[in-house]
């Protein structure tokens, strides 16, 4: 039973990785942790691996639809393992709340943008 | 087959700079990359929403996989055989995802992931 409802939360994690571009590791880590008994940095880890493979799908159905810059995926992912690297300086140099609060704000900023852009113009 | 924009300099340092923004937020947050990558190709780069998801998912294949690899080889915590499993309806998931962004607005896109970021939000900050 606890199988089937992890297998059921990947099903979802992996159309919200199809339909927003991101990697669903939101919904795999909870699926692995609650369902399947792993711990926080086990899960996070094995999510990892999932992600990998859902990203890979999912980048190729993609491509097949022509929504693929693969100049631009392949210069961003470069360069992630310097940004991990200043992640571990800013983590350890920054309280843990304050690095939330940023984020969250960041998080609210960005999404204000994408409705404000999405949103037709006011009436006239 | 995929646009080949031309990429000025400025361009890669702004993608540059989104790489770099992904990992670090990665590495301090636990959240894909996608979060960030995302909105600022479409805030920075005026990409569409089907090109930023797509292209995003691309980059994560290699963000993933450099993290992976770091993983599971320092700290051998991949629990290989779960993942592969649980995998297998992932993978399903994505595929009708991708289907199903093919056939929505991309105006649905955006709202759809401004809700997400909204909700990534409120866990960080009642946490």
């Amino acid at each position: 039973m606890d199988e089937l409802i992890a297998a059921l939360i990947a099903v979802a994690g992996g159309l919200t990785g199809g339909i927003v571009g991101v990697g669903g590791g939101i919904l795999f880590v909870p699926a692995l942790t609650i369902f399947l008994g792993l711990t926080q940095v086990e899960a996070e880890s094995t999510s990892l691996l999932m992600i990998v493979i859902v990203a890979l799908v999912g980048a190729y159905r993609q491509s097949g639809y022509g929504n693929v810059d693969l100049r631009a995926a392949l210069v961003v992912g470069a360069l992630s393992p310097l940004g991990v690297l200043i992640g571990v300086v800013v983590a350890n140099s920054v309280s843990e709340r304050a690095l939330q609060l940023s984020f969250a704000g960041l998080a609210l900023f960005m999404a204000f943008r994408l409705v404000r852009r999405a949103l037709p113009a006011e009436p006239r | 087959m995929a646009p080949a924009p031309e990429l000025p300099s400025h361009s890669i340092l702004k993608l540059a700079a989104i790489g770099t923004l992904a990992g670090a937020f990665s590495g301090l947050f636990g959240v894909g990359g996608g979060t960030i990558i995302v909105p600022l190709l479409i805030l920075w780069f005026g990409y569409g929403e089907r090109l930023a998801t797509g292209t995003s998912l691309a980059a994560i294949v290699l963000i993933g996989l450099l993290g992976a690899l770091a993983q599971g080889g320092i700290y051998g915590n991949v629990h290989l055989l779960t993942g592969l499993w649980l995998a297998v309806p992932a993978v399903l998931g994505v595929v009708i995802g991708t289907a199903i962004q093919q056939r929505i607005s991309q105006r649905a896109v955006s709202l759809l992931f401004a809700a997400l970021l909204v909700a990534i939000a409120i866990e960080l900050i009642i946490q």
